[in-house]
């Protein structure tokens, strides 16, 4: 099979315009936004300089906070601003996508444009100033038909490096729910897809280049005074948004929309959802790569109408609840508490994807390990691993209290790492997911948890409130319900973990959909 | 006088302050000074000799710390500034003119903040070209840096003029040309003075062209005026400071003379 004729890149391609066009619309509206803010701001400062030196300091500490915290940062606090604009005005807004990875990145851009535009300003001859008061110009007019003009090509350079950052730090917008080519690379991570990371690394360079090349044409009309220049800018940048944009808006928006956590078995199961609603005559699509707070406010919030959680996880970490009953029981008052939510437990898969500590089989035997009671006695010389969310989960401090755990190193990883890790012994234990293909693939054994520490896990369907009553969905989803066994998931997850052709989530879904009896 | 001044400086004081620390420049100290309309006045001093703040405080680029300045018959400080630097012409050293437009949007500057009808300014910028000897179609669409600096010079004369000013201020506005160009420009801007009863303040170190050009001179030496009048008047002045500036054309006119005559008797 050559390279280019490999499924993965049509796949990879038949995604391109949405998410290019996204990825566009996102970045212009940041940059957009930035514009309008940080122009005005430079233009009061440049001539107070107090103003112009908090201005600064403000712009370069935005600018010292990695993209990825100031876009999740702004997530939260959206959400409590939607909810305050509720009870003091009686309206809210999505706090999710579009708006928060506007915001950030809008401010996020507004460093180069402040810099230059008070360094271009500042840097106009000061006879011609005065030849602008001479000639009988007000201050305004000085400003507009004088001093920005002038400033013009050191403005822009600001302008062209700002949209470089932007465009690329908006690939980390994928974990916010904002869709861009960040979905290639995260969803390649997750599944071990390299063709994926290499596919939206190369397009977001790309998109980059080439607004860098048309604003640097731009700039060089401005500052050689050639209005050729300018125009072939401007109609390039022009072509480009709107080649990016048409595709996005012209299709039709998806009825329903299928949410995905980031790793390899939720990228599985929304494509297997997507399939069955598509099967039945659904308009449907998927979003993927969303954070586990992210997505279950997303759905409350009717911005997702279906996904798939585990019953632990929103026990613990959604509800703070401390007591663990019985998995039929904690099932059931889960769906109760969900209902009061207006969320509707449609129903469990059938398999668990619980965390369990996990290590080598050999090693447990030889040290004599078969629970964590049995490791609790040797913790103190072990190390463990495990993904970046576990050492600061609530089922972690339950095992330490439980068991009195303590280890001698902890460390947090990609868990695409962490089972290699073990395996190899670079780490001793780490805490993996029950459903992962690769505890049976590295012949790992995970440890009995005699005193119940860790909640049950079962993979359950959540629908949206807007979708409560829809029975075409339910009816739908239905065949999936109590169908997917422990040993399927398994072996589905491994497959998706692999990297060649047939691990793609979509191919994997359709295995999966064929492994359980359908048609 | 039986008519009352143009331009007129009654006790005028300006200083500037330097650095952080308070202490101040006296730039300008005590000057009375008159021009009468119609008049071609020159200011005549070294640098920092606060010729140029006196310019300046005319059509109030920089405002007085005391005495007054009146223009016209109203006392600057209660004129908006704005509408007053746009009825007079103001020529700025090297041509101050702004290199993102073309000659004929920097002529049309001041016309166009008057809000004056389209045609009639492209009329009016055709007119100036012709005025300052500038062929239209060749430069009225060509961007100051594309010019030599006699043009540019010239192009700042013919923005000066746009508007029909009384008053012409110029600063050391041939001071940057070459020898020849300089000459050229001073006779005629001269003929054009006389021409169109231009009232004309110019400040500059050169003390020939001054003397060329004037019909009447003012010596300024830290910040004051220690001198004025006709270039005959000056001659006689017994300030030492004057017969100074006046050694200078003096030696360097009969020099020549001597130098051209004795080339001709050999």
């Amino acid at each position: 099979m050559s390279f280019l004729s490999d499924p993965r890149w049509r796949d990879a391609a038949a995604h391109l315009p949405d998410y290019l066009g996204s990825h566009v619309q996102v970045s212009l509206a940041a940059l957009a936004l930035g514009l309008v803010i940080s122009l005005p701001l430079a233009i009061l400062a440049r001539n107070h300089a107090v103003i112009r030196g908090i201005l600064l300091g403000l712009a370069s500490v935005v600018q010292t906070v990695p993209g990825l915290a100031l876009l999740a940062l702004f997530y939260p606090l959206l959400l409590v601003i939607a909810s305050l604009t509720l009870r003091w005005f009686g309206f809210d807004f999505s706090a999710f996508g579009f708006l928060p990875a506007m915001l950030a990145l809008a401010l996020y851009s507004m460093l180069p444009v402040l810099r230059n535009t008070i360094t271009g300003l500042n840097g106009v001859d000061p006879a011609l100033l005065e030849a602008a008061q001479g000639v009988g110009m007000t201050p305004r007019q000085s400003l507009f038909t004088v001093e920005l003009p002038l400033a013009l090509p050191v403005i822009m350079a600001g302008i062209r490096t700002s949209a470089v950052w932007v465009i690329g730090t908006a690939t980390l917008s994928t974990p916010i729910g904002q869709t861009s080519l960040g979905n290639y690379i995260f969803a390649g991570l997750q599944t071990q897809n390299w063709v994926l990371v290499l596919f939206g690394c190369v397009a977001s360079a790309l998109l980059a280049l080439a607004v860098d090349q048309f604003l640097t044409l731009i700039e060089r009309g401005l500052r050689e005074r050639k209005r050729l220049h300018t125009m072939l800018g401007s109609v390039g940048i022009a072509v480009l948004v709107t080649a990016t944009l048409i595709p996005s808006m012209a299709r039709a928006p998806s009825t329903y929309v299928v949410g995905a956590k980031t790793f390899a078995e939720q990228y599985v199961l929304s494509a297997l959802i997507e399939q069955r609603l598509q099967a039945a005559g659904l308009q449907a699509s998927t979003r993927e790569g969303l954070g586990s707070s992210v997505i279950f406010q997303a759905l409350a919030a009717n911005n997702i109408d279906v996904y798939v959680d585990y019953s632990g996880t929103l026990w613990v970490n959604q509800f703070h609840r401390t007591d663990m009953p019985p998995r039929e029981t904690l099932l059931a008052e889960l769906k109760e508490i969900l209902t009061k939510q207006d969320i509707t437990l449609l129903g469990a898969l059938g398999f668990e994807n619980a965390y369990a500590l996990v290590m080598p089989r050999q090693r447990a035997d030889a040290l004599g390990i078969h629970s964590i009671t049995d490791l609790a006695a040797h913790a103190s010389t072990l190390s463990i691993a495990g993904d970046y969310e576990f050492f600061s989960r609530p089922e972690w401090t339950a095992l330490q209290k439980a068991y009195g755990l303590s280890f001698r190193t902890q460390r947090q990883m990609q868990p695409d790492f962490m089972y290699a890790a073990v395996a190899s012994g670079d780490v001793d234990v780490i805490a993996g997911y029950t459903s992962d293909g690769r505890i049976k693939e590295y012949d790992l054994e995970t440890l009995a948890d005699p005193k119940h520490a860790i909640p049950p896990y079962d993979a359950v369907v959540l629908l949206a409130p807007r979708r409560a009553h829809d029975a075409a969905l339910q009816e739908a989803l239905k065949p999936l319900l109590e169908r997917i066994d422990i040993a399927t998931m398994r072996e589905a997850n491994l497959r998706a973990s692999g990297s060649n052709a047939n691990s793609s989530p979509a191919a994997v879904a359709r295995w999966l959909w064929q492994e359980i009896g359908g048609q | 006088m039986a008519l009352a001044p143009l331009i007129a400086y009654a006790h005028v004081r300006k200083s500037f302050a330097y650095g952080h620390d308070a202490e101040r420049v006296i730039a300008v100290d005590d000057v009375s000074l008159d021009i009468a309309a119609g008049e071609f006045l020159a200011i005549v001093g070294a640098s920092g000799s606060g010729k140029s703040t006196l310019l300046r405080l005319a059509n109030r680029l920089l405002a007085p710390d005391s005495g007054r300045v009146i223009v016209e018959g109203e006392d600057v400080r209660d004129v908006d500034p704005v509408r007053l630097r746009r009825r007079m012409g103001y020529v700025f050293q090297s041509g101050g003119l702004f290199p993102h437009m073309r000659v004929a949007d920097n002529i049309a500057v001041t016309p166009r903040l008057l809000g004056w009808p389209a045609a009639e300014i492209a009329a009016r910028v055709d007119e100036l070209l012709e005025l300052v000897r500038l062929d239209h179609s060749l430069h009225r669409d060509r961007l100051p840096h594309e010019l030599s600096g006699g043009q540019q010079q010239r192009v700042g004369v013919a923005r000066a003029l746009a508007a029909r000013p009384r008053i012409m201020l110029m600063d050391e506005p041939f001071g940057a040309l070459d020898p020849l160009t300089r000459d050229t420009l001073g006779d005629e801007y001269r003929a054009l003075h006389c021409r169109l009863a231009l009232t004309s303040v110019m400040v500059t170190h050169d003390m020939t062209a001054a003397l060329l050009l004037a019909d009447r001179i003012a010596v300024m030496r830290a910040g004051r005026v220690v001198a004025q009048g006709r270039p005959a008047e000056l001659s006689n002045n017994n300030e030492p400071y004057v017969a100074e500036l006046l050694r200078t054309p003096r030696r360097q006119a009969e020099r020549l003379n001597a130098l051209l005559a004795g080339a001709s008797a050999g």
